[in-house]
């Protein structure tokens, strides 16, 4: 594979350093934080309870609702408050991402409200916001058959790398650009959620898969530790 | 569980002990709870503060645009300041476009640094009535635990101390967002606190937990420093007598004093 | 054997060989796995995990307290911190309650000490019928984590009445996790209230029993 020099002077496969804490919102039945290098999301999870509006209650089983959105100043160029196009697809795709693994059986009618925000966004934000939100649901005691890690594989010119960031994801221009390619795994490898933005070859995004899912065991094991280190201090 | 309303019983007891002069978590009337200030918690934003007053949690940004100055003041930037009350800070705060809450609190936090003119808007200006900086402040709640009011304020004036001006691009006439100068944001030396007073049955309390704020009857909040009023707002529809208003004014000193203390160790 | 393990969704906590899954897990691929975040736990050779945070999962014959939210021509719907709210029909009232006077006898924003006698589909029913159910006069109420509820009451109670006896205090936890405390002075209430906090705080710690004994000595 062809070399590739970094900005940020990252190798290919390295990922930016990252870390969680759960239990920051006290208010919040599970709540949680990841960051991945200059990335930051919070996520609350308040539910299961009752699911207004009626008209769109589930009456097999409870359902998941999502809200991603990104603070006004998370960005260099403010952003007017509010939910967007962008965000709106955003929280849909946070949904699908984790629904495969949340089992609301037990909830019919009911719902489980997911909220996301970024309080600083450097490329990579709905990867961390899907991290941050399977922790807090864990941590509101929602039964889950897995906890969920994403992670953004991608391409610069020819070369796959891992965990693009904002430089990398908007403004690098060589050769064949930027392509960009967020993922989520179940720790047993499953795959809930793929988009893939840029220019890729099939056999190139077997490649950037497999490196997305090496990074993705890592990612798991701050999950974890960040929800076992949260039973020292309780709200 | 936060109960939509408090109980009666509970209610009760909190004008009970205030009788007593005390509160459920040892506080003195006058009190504010732990308070902690982060500043610079989010990078992109020109300037930023983290507040925690016991367990109420606020986030506030700036950032800054070039705008057209008003009419009326074609040598001045301006201002806008947005909150949101968002619903992950609180099952009560529901999704959507702020309500009378959320605009009362943006109001109320303008209209605190507005008249205490803490901002130095003459040197905000690029081109006289043509091109000025615009400084926009949003607020955003984390966790709601009482008195968002306060902890907004003083998360508005810590975010405003930290901010730095961006960089403007003079002949491309471009701001260049997510650079910084090294100049900071020109603001007055002293601060406004604002502090917001209580009434609950026959007493006066500051900085309430939910809990209180579920049982306070009517508030006034005071944008002060040093003694010198510049903002007051009242909330809640009960009247206040005569004489508790003036129990407000009487406090005010102390009070600020206590906050004001505890926000010069935290800050710079 | 009893051992006790954090455990998140999705970690396996043993090999099925010779485990049977039990509450909050599930057998999968040679192992039971678990389904929740809480504390694993075997016991002869059935493996269940014990949830540690969220919301309260409603059991029948579980006395609660709640907080009357609305009233109906038929009764009053309770939030019992629960996924659902509870409904109190006035036939589970011990005594005649005239149609029209059912905010007399409990208004909107009144508390209750209420127990669950039936769970179905339509929702979960509570009652006033039994001695020490009623609505609540006055005192304080707290919350704690619903799991905490069983460290709070202690080993047959022993730790509810340690506190109870050190504040002279009455006190009904309900296990929703809502607590009330009614003393003499309410200072006596929020000494009750302080200790309850630092029992759920110490949730884990052993040997809790003697240190609740020494904030107590130390104390008064």
């Amino acid at each position: 594979m062809p070399e590739i020099k970094r900005k940020s002077g990252r190798k290919a496969d390295e990922m930016r350093k990252i870390s969680a804490k759960v239990g920051i919102i006290p208010n919040a039945n599970g709540s949680a934080m990841f960051v991945s290098g200059k990335t930051i999301a919070i996520a609350a999870v308040y539910g299961p309870k009752e699911h207004h509006p009626r008209n769109q209650r589930n009456p097999a089983k409870g359902t998941l609702r999502c809200t991603y959105n990104m603070m006004s100043f998370s960005v260099t160029d403010r952003i007017r408050p509010g939910q967007n196009r962008r965000s709106t697809e955003i929280s849909k795709i946070t949904e699908w991402a984790l629904e495969p693994i949340v089992i609301l059986d037990k909830y019919p009618g009911k719902v489980v409200d997911v909220y996301i925000h970024m309080t600083q966004a450097d490329a990579g934000t709905r990867c961390a916001g899907i991290n941050a939100a399977a922790m807090a649901l864990a941590h509101a005691g929602i039964p889950m058959k897995n906890i969920v890690s994403s992670i953004a594989a991608g391409k610069l010119d020819k070369t796959i790398v891992l965990d693009l960031d904002k430089y990398e994801d908007s403004e690098f221009e060589e050769g064949e650009g930027s392509t960009d390619i967020p993922m989520t795994f179940t720790s047993d490898g499953k795959l809930t959620h793929i988009q893939v933005d840029g220019y890729i070859t099939p056999e190139q995004l077997k490649e950037a898969m497999k490196m997305a899912r090496e990074a993705s065991k890592k990612i798991y094991e701050v999950q974890k530790q960040a929800l076992k280190d949260s039973l020292g201090k309780e709200k | 569980m936060i109960k939509q309303t408090t109980s009666k019983i509970t209610q009760e007891r909190i004008q009970r002990y205030l009788e007593e002069g005390k509160r459920f978590d040892d506080r003195k009337l006058n009190e504010f709870r732990e308070l902690s200030i982060e500043t610079g918690v989010s990078k992109n934003a020109e300037g930023s503060a983290k507040v925690k007053l016991g367990k109420t949690e606020v986030l506030v940004g700036v950032k800054m645009n070039i705008g057209t100055p008003y009419s009326d003041s074609p040598n001045k930037g301006n201002m806008m300041v947005n909150a949101e009350l968002l619903p992950l800070s609180s099952p009560r705060f529901e999704k959507g476009p702020p309500k009378f809450s959320a605009i009362e609190l943006a109001r109320v936090i303008d209209r605190g640094i507005r008249e205490y003119k803490f901002i130095d808007f003459e040197k905000l200006c690029i081109k006289e009535g043509e091109k000025v900086w615009t400084v926009f402040i949003d607020i955003y709640s984390i966790n709601d635990d009482g008195n968002l009011l306060d902890a907004a304020g003083i998360g508005a004036v810590a975010a405003l101390r930290d901010a730095k001006i961006p960089k403007y691009d003079e002949k491309k006439e471009m701001v260049l967002f997510g650079e910084l100068t090294n100049k900071k944001l020109s603001v007055k030396k002293d601060f406004p606190v604002s502090i917001t007073f209580h009434k609950i049955g026959k007493n006066i309390i500051v900085d309430p937990t939910r809990e209180e704020e579920d049982v306070s009857e009517a508030r006034v909040t005071i944008g002060s420093s040093k003694g010198i009023i510049s903002s007051m707002q009242k909330g809640e529809p009960v009247a206040l007598e005569i004489e508790e208003f003036e129990k407000i004014l009487d406090m005010l000193e102390k009070t600020w004093d206590n906050i004001f203390k505890k926000i010069e160790k935290v800050v710079k | 054997m009893t051992e006790r393990k954090i455990i998140i969704p999705g970690e396996k906590i043993v090999d099925s060989k010779e485990f049977l899954p039990g509450e909050g897990t599930e057998k999968r691929d040679g192992g039971i796995y678990s389904l929740i975040f809480g504390l694993a736990e075997t016991l002869d050779k059935l493996v269940k995990v014990i949830p540690l945070s969220g919301v309260y999962n409603p059991r029948r014959g579980n006395v609660v307290i709640g907080q009357v939210e609305e009233i109906t021509f038929n009764g009053w719907i309770i939030n019992i911190n629960a996924p659902e709210n509870a409904f109190l029909s006035l036939m589970e009232v011990p005594r005649y309650v005239n149609k029209d006077g059912l905010d007399e006898i409990m208004d909107i924003g009144d508390m209750a000490v209420v127990k669950i006698w039936g769970i179905n589909k339509r929702g979960i029913d509570v009652s006033l019928k039994s001695i020490g159910l009623g609505k609540i006069d006055e005192g304080i109420i707290m919350e704690v984590n619903p799991h905490k509820v069983p460290r709070v009451i202690g080993k047959e109670g022993s730790m509810i009445k340690l506190i109870k006896d050190n504040t002279g205090c009455n006190i009904t936890v309900g296990q929703n996790g809502l607590i009330w405390i009614k003393g003499n002075k309410v200072e006596d209430e929020l000494f009750a209230k302080k200790a309850i906090l630092h029992v759920a705080e110490k949730c884990f710690v052993s040997g809790l029993t003697e240190e609740m004994e020494k904030y107590f000595g130390g104390k008064k």
